[in-house]
């Protein structure tokens, strides 16, 4: 199982790299969220895959026991999910409001800081 | 001692409040300050004269080795005599020289900086804190020559003097910890008992053409000596005290300073001999070319350093002794000659060595200073030139190799010295007096009365060379960890050799005098083999330095975002690839596979088919839709491998994402295709590499054990310490919930910044 995550974290990683350096501004948000989509399984790929057992403590016990997911990946990658919203929305709004007054959505076009360019 | 060093830095710091008071008539007053360090060195005089040597340390960074540690040895004591001496007479004349000049202040404030700098070189014991108060004197240095900053060519000559000096600066501190780390010890007179292990050392050679580096661009030697005839754009006071006397001696100084330590036979004396002999026939036939006075005198400084470093190389108690003497020799007449050179300028408003004449009819008593300092200079008994002279001859004569080649060297250079020391001590002065000078008027005694002075001690100390001998020749010796043979200076040796020669130098140099007029043609004649010269060279070097540097700028600092992504993901494969393949082995774990369930298969196809439309599909509102199932099998995943809450944040986020999408973009343009086919394949390569060196990084990790003891703690102690079940909530809202709280102001930060950009209604701009 790990091995088939591992490749489609590879796919991710290469595919979220491939649309950051297309130069659509769309396509390098787009890059982003399938890089961070990517760093995400990396990290819960580093806390092993258990299947059906959450990191949760049975009613009736004090204590987790016996096999259980580890809980400190998904914590992190809880923070991830929610920060990269963070990001991804204010990119969003910033391609929208850079379109708005430039009217390209060319990455080549922004690379000067000539005001009437 | 430290508050000697420390005075000069304290009154230049309390020239930036109080500087406003000094500009005026008090400006005098400052000499205060290097005429009270002269009188407390001078209190010395006797100690040092019967061999003793004062120590001081204090502590710094004693974890370093670094101590404020300062020595007064007959060495240290005669620069420090020269610094505070020719000091104390520098800063009288100012007063006169740059009377009612608006940064007077500021000028007095860079002098006693250098000054106190200075001092610190010449008496530090320790090679770190040399290193510091070397590097302040090229500092202080650069702000004296470019003191008329509102000047282009100053600005540029200081910044060619910074530039050398502080390439030999970093040399210095690159032979200082090379030096430091054989020795185990940056004390100077520590090293003194280990010459044999630092010689035998395998840095040898390294540390020697390091410490000469330094040396060789602090003191202007060939091929570095061209910043010196730049830095004559100062004030003519700063060409005087730290061009001719001090600062530029800081090299010699140092050569001084580590012979006892780095002197380890042939490749020394060969390197110094070499540098230092051409540096001075190089230079002293420069001088004949010249016509401004200032740069004759530049030219006959650099000559003095040369035959300086020459001496030194030749090492013996003879040549070192030469060299002590003819240190203050070359002080005492050099300094002399740039202060009357700059009265001249400051009374006629010319330097121009062909339009001045006739200046003893109206500036008498400077004519006398500088006919003496001619005198000096050529070294005509009975002055102290010319027990110089003598000795140099003397420790040319008795060298083993070579004698006659090097002795015919320092004869040629001592006739053009000869000649230069007339042409801008006598020269100006003699023949009918021009129309144009008659209303000249001698300017205040505080300008004539300081090279009166200096060229009546070079006129004694001839007289009495006893004095030099007891006071400095001898303890100098001493330093020098030689085999000490007792000497004394004489004025009279009777008939031999070296009276020959002193005869021939002055029978040559007279006939120069007369033959050669300086004029404008021999200047521009030597102006044609200027593109060959080591100024040209490199400046042409430096400037060859900034194209290389602003390609490879441009090279790597294109402004595309895909250029940098580019070469990091580039580096990385490289990098990472390398560590990958040196330690790999392709064996995994495949049993897991077979227990695959047919719903994990479709999630991972599902997944793979939504990254695949993404990348590849034509339509934007396709892609955004794609991205929204590929979120929503991670959120599947994360379902079925033990991570509700994942599997619930990834759902919500995902639709919110998408949404957001939606609503924005439907206003862009249509999804362009931007870049052509070579490079979308060039890119495809690089991601695909990179996406499959992470694979088999993954692939690495996992065969590693896991760490499970921070995940033990928090499965132990989740509901006891915090009464939560969901292992997940408590890490993040009770044992992180500071760590979660920034997070949500960060997610408060990125409303608010969306907010802003929604609601932001820019003015249309004026159009053009």
């Amino acid at each position: 199982m790990e091995i088939i995550l591992a490749v489609i974290t590879g796919v991710l990683y290469a595919s979220g790299i491939y649309m950051i350096l297309r130069r659509s501004m769309v396509k390098l948000i787009l890059g982003i969220i399938l890089l961070g989509n990517g760093v995400n399984l990396l990290i819960f790929l580093l806390g092993r895959i258990t299947k059906g057992e959450p990191p949760i403590i049975d009613s009736a016990e004090k204590v987790l026991e016996g096999v259980y997911a580890d809980p400190i990946p998904q914590a992190l990658i809880l923070t991830a999910i929610v920060i990269s919203f963070g990001l991804q929305s204010f990119a969003i709004i910033l391609v929208k409001r850079t379109y708005k007054v430039l009217k390209t959505d060319d990455l080549d076009q922004l690379n000067t800081t000539d005001e009437d360019s | 001692m430290l508050a000697a060093v420390l005075l000069g830095f304290l009154f230049s710091l309390f020239l930036v409040f109080a500087g406003s008071y000094f500009k005026g008539k008090l400006a005098v007053l400052s000499s205060i300050i290097p005429i009270s360090l002269f009188v407390y060195f001078l209190s010395f005089l006797p100690e040092i004269s019967n061999g003793e040597v004062v120590y001081e340390s204090y502590e710094w960074i004693p974890s370093f080795g670094v101590n404020l540690s300062f020595t007064l040895d007959g060495l240290a004591l005669l620069f420090a005599l020269m610094i505070t001496g020719i000091g104390s007479l520098v800063f009288l004349y100012t007063s006169a020289y740059l009377k009612g000049h608006k940064y007077l202040d500021r000028f007095y404030g860079y002098l006693s900086l250098f000054m106190a700098s200075m001092l610190g070189l010449v008496l530090s014991d320790n090679l770190m804190s040399l290193f510091i108060f070397w590097e302040l004197t090229s500092i202080s240095s650069f702000y004296l020559i470019g003191f008329n900053n509102d000047k282009a060519d100053s600005r540029k000559s200081a910044l060619v003097a910074l530039g050398i000096t502080g390439i030999g600066g970093l040399l210095l501190l690159g032979g200082a910890v090379l030096l430091g780390d054989v020795a185990g010890t940056y004390r100077i007179s520590e090293m003194l008992s280990m010459r044999d292990s630092i010689t035998d050392s395998s840095h040898y050679i390294l540390i020697l053409l390091l410490i000469f580096g330094a040396a060789f661009t602090k003191s202007a030697q060939f091929p570095f000596h061209f910043w010196l005839p730049g830095a004559m754009k100062a004030p003519t006071p700063v060409s005087t005290y730290l061009h001719s006397a001090t600062m530029v001696k800081a090299g010699v100084y140092l050569l001084f300073r580590m012979t006892p330590v780095l002197n380890g036979g042939d490749i020394w004396h060969t390197i110094l001999i070499v540098v230092g002999g051409i540096t001075m026939l190089y230079s002293a036939i420069h001088i004949i070319f010249r016509t401004d006075l200032k740069g004759i005198l530049a030219y006959s400084t650099i000559s003095a350093l040369g035959i300086l470093v020459f001496l030194i190389g030749i090492g013996t108690q003879a040549a070192l002794i030469a060299a002590a003497v003819f240190i203050v020799v070359h002080a005492l007449y050099k300094a002399s000659l740039f202060l009357i050179t700059g009265i001249i300028d400051h009374e006629t408003g010319t330097r121009d060595v062909t339009q001045l004449a006739g200046l003893r009819k109206v500036l008498l008593p400077v004519a006398i200073a500088g006919f003496i300092a001619a005198l000096i200079s050529g070294g005509v008994p009975p002055t102290l030139g010319f027990v110089g002279k003598d000795l140099i001859y003397e420790s040319t004569l008795h060298f083993t190799n070579n004698a006659v080649l090097l002795t015919i060297l320092a004869i040629s250079t001592n006739v053009f010295l000869f000649y230069a020391g007339f042409v801008a001590g006598v020269k100006p002065f003699m023949g009918p007096l021009p129309k144009k000078f008659e209303n000249i008027h001698l300017p205040s005694p505080l300008m004539w009365v300081p090279p009166l002075i200096m060229t009546l001690a070079g006129l004694v100390f001839g007289i009495f060379p006893g004095l030099i001998e007891s006071a400095f020749a001898k303890p100098i010796a001493m330093t020098q960890a030689i085999a000490f043979e007792d000497f004394h200076l004489k004025l009279w040796h009777g008939f031999n050799t070296v009276l020959g020669l002193s005869a021939i130098t002055l029978v040559l140099g007279t006939i120069l005098y007369l033959k050669l007029t300086p004029s404008h043609a021999l200047e521009n004649s030597i102006a044609k083999f200027n593109f060959i010269s080591p100024k040209i060279l490199f400046l042409k070097l430096s400037e060859g330095f900034a194209v290389f540097s602003s390609y490879w700028t441009n090279f790597f600092q294109t402004g595309y975002l895909r250029h940098y992504i580019s070469t990091i993901v580039a580096f990385l494969i490289l990098l990472l690839g390398y560590l990958i393949f040196s330690d790999f082995s392709l064996e995994s774990d495949f049993s897991t596979l077979a227990e695959l369930t047919i719903y994990e298969i479709s999630i991972l196809l599902m997944l793979l088919a939504g990254v695949l439309y993404t990348v590849f599909t034509k339509s934007r509102l396709a892609a955004v839709a794609a991205l929204g199932v590929v979120g929503l099998s991670f959120s599947l995943l994360f379902l079925f491998y033990s991570a509700p809450d994942l599997a619930m944040t990834q759902f919500s986020v995902d639709t919110l994402t998408v949404i957001l999408f939606v609503l924005v973009l439907y206003k862009l343009p249509r999804y362009l295709n931007l870049s052509d086919r070579w490079l979308r394949i060039k890119h495809g390569v690089l991601s695909a590499s990179f996406g499959v060196l992470i694979t088999l990084l993954i692939l690495r990790v996992l065969k590693e054990p896991k760490n499970t003891e921070i995940t033990e703690f928090y499965a132990e102690n989740a509901y006891k310490l915090a009464h939560g079940k969901n292992v997940v909530n408590v890490i993040l809202v009770d044992f992180r919930g500071i760590d979660t709280m920034i997070e949500i102001s960060v997610l408060i930060v990125a409303a608010l910044g969306v907010f802003g950009l929604l609601k932001l209604r820019l003015k249309t701009k004026d159009k053009k």
